[in-house]
């Protein structure tokens, strides 16, 4: 009786257990904020914990007319990819969940081989694709590469909200007498719209903070932050990298944070 | 009841039923297309045409003579063992930091649990070249692992932790342990613990429950982390090239400096089909056994 207790739910007591969870989360959330304190030093090395504090990283990265115009690339094609992946990946997910299993299978591997595929053969590969079309170093080509980087990401979230959808809902809309897209636009989408909102979140971190196509396929007027920042910490460690990361991160926990609100609305709607 | 009424239905229309759902699939088929396309034009067709060079020789010849180079190499060889030898070190550590983790949240309340998982979906969501920035600051000479050694005595001298294997590994420990943590949680959230409590109360330990009854059907979510680190692992190209300090050179940067800097498409293309080869035959045997679909779930 006390071994099924002790297995019981909630009622754990293996406390070297909880301390080594507790280490392995500290392991995965802390190093990264350690740039936050870093990018307010006031030392030109990076020292921790600094010794003076200062606003001069964030002067030189706001005040660099390079860095901006990067940051602009970055976040206009992050933007645009979003905005091509999201409807794209979602009108995927949705056709893919009517057609038989076996077209279902084989087209989720289609959509999973992008992220499994090692990324720098895809940069190469795509580098010499666009050489002839001329379209590198264009905010075209790059909106093109990431959109094609993302798109799995939608899909693949779509397709899990879809899958707790029930769609006797569109049916029960139709046999009352709506057309099939009104059925899709009234009644299934507003209630998927917690994983295309979640899709489309994930498309722009994706392509915001995708860097091995960006070193090939971008530069330039139209170089990516990521690709700046990859060679400039290649050749030194500046601390103008820890005032970026850190606004990065900003970006990164806003995302997070939207798609808990979502979620915990999810479950609010549905109970 | 359900079979009488399906047999009574195909004396009727269940043919011209069938049909129609077909035809209704194909249809919806077509709703897919755009993103297929895409992801064809911009992944797959590149990548085959990058992979096809390594089976022609200057002249433009068939041949296999990119493989014989690459496998006489010594300097390709050691790439091999370099890139294999950091992914499994890399998937131990992702397993013996993670399956604790996982084990511990899926015995914990829902609520407690879902809010803790915020802790790995931070960085998961945070950029790769931020976290590595990071560890290049913790790890350095002056940084904070080995200020905090030296004043509490434990060593005179800074140890070297990045610019070298080390860092690389650590690096890469952290920034693949969410893709192991997230599939093998889903799958332990969905064993029912009412078989460990049966497998006991039936007279098992609860060190052999555990082992022949909860391991076994976390095995789905177990392996399709070990895939998706192992495959992700061997890809790597940004956490050795910053870590690494110039002394790691995996595949992929392999692959990059040899097409870079040598100008050797056939070399660089050969060791690509070998990448895409191991990769695939990981995907491929766990495909077999679980369905690709397992991958990346709920």
């Amino acid at each position: 009786m006390a071994a099924i207790e002790m297995v019981g739910k909630r009622k754990n007591n293996n406390i070297w257990l909880g301390v080594v969870g507790v280490c392995v989360l500290f392991i995965l959330s802390l190093p990264t904020l350690i740039v936050i304190p870093m990018s307010f030093s006031g030392a030109s090395y990076l020292e921790f914990p600094p010794e003076s504090w200062s606003f001069r990283w964030y002067e030189s990265y706001f005040g660099s007319s390079e860095w901006m115009r990067s940051t602009k690339t970055s976040l206009l094609v992050a933007f645009l990819t979003t905005l091509i992946a999201t409807p794209l990946g979602s009108l995927a997910a949705y056709g893919l969940t009517f057609t038989s299993a076996r077209v279902r299978n084989a087209s989720q591997l289609l959509v999973v081989i992008p992220i499994l595929v090692p990324v720098i053969l895809i940069a190469i590969g795509v580098f010499h694709l666009y050489a002839k079309l001329g379209l590198n170093y264009t905010i075209t080509g790059i909106v093109i590469a990431h959109t094609s980087l993302a798109v799995p990401f939608v899909i693949i979230t779509v397709l899990a909200g879809l899958k707790n959808y029930d769609f006797n809902q569109e049916l029960a809309a139709r046999s009352l007498g709506a057309s099939r897209p009104r059925a899709l636009l009234t009644i299934t989408l507003p209630q998927v719209k917690f994983s295309i909102q979640t899709g489309a979140l994930l498309a722009f971190i994706t392509s915001l903070d995708e860097v091995v196509v960006s070193m090939f396929v971008s530069g330039g007027e139209n170089a990516t932050i990521t690709r700046r920042m990859f060679n400039s910490l290649r050749d030194q460690v500046d601390p103008t990298i820890a005032a970026i990361s850190t606004c990065l991160i900003f970006v990164s926990v806003s995302a997070l944070v939207t798609v808990i609100i979502f979620n915990r609305n999810q479950n609010k709607d549905q109970s | 009841m359900n079979i009488v009424t399906n047999n009574h239905l195909e004396g009727v229309n269940s043919k011209a039923l069938a049909k129609a759902r077909r035809k209704e699939g194909r249809l919806f088929f077509n709703l897919s297309l755009p993103s297929l396309i895409t992801i064809l034009i911009v992944v797959f067709i590149p990548v085959f045409w990058l992979s096809s060079l390594s089976f022609f020789d200057r002249a433009g010849v068939f041949s296999w003579e990119n493989y014989d180079r690459i496998f006489q190499s010594q300097l390709y060889i050691k790439t091999f063992i370099v890139t294999l030898k950091i992914s499994f070190i890399t998937l131990f550590f992702c397993i013996l930091l993670g399956y604790p983790l996982c084990y511990w949240l899926s015995q914990l309340p829902d609520r407690l649990a879902g809010i803790l998982m915020v802790f790995v979906l931070l960085p998961f969501w945070t950029s790769i070249l931020v976290r590595t920035y990071a560890w290049l600051v913790i790890l350095q000479r002056n940084g904070i692992i080995n200020d905090t050694l030296i004043s509490i005595g434990w060593i005179d001298e800074p140890l070297q932790l990045a610019h070298n294997l080390t860092g690389s590994i650590i690096g890469m420990v952290h920034i693949l342990l969410p893709f192991f943590i997230l599939p093998l949680f889903a799958s332990m959230r969905s064993i029912d613990t009412n078989f460990i409590r049966a497998a006991i109360s039936l007279g098992s330990t609860p060190r052999g429950a555990f082992w022949r009854v909860f391991f076994k059907m976390s095995l789905p979510g177990f392996f399709a982390g070990t895939v998706l680190v192992f495959v992700l692992a061997l890809g790597t190209y940004v956490t050795p090239a910053l870590l690494g300090g110039g002394k790691i050179q995996m595949l992929a940067q392999r692959i990059d400096s040899t097409i870079m800097l040598y100008s050797n498409w056939g070399a660089a293309s050969a060791l690509g089909v070998v990448l895409l080869i191991l990769a695939f035959a990981t995907i491929w045997i766990f495909n077999r056994a679980f369905g690709i679909d397992k991958l990346f779930m709920r």
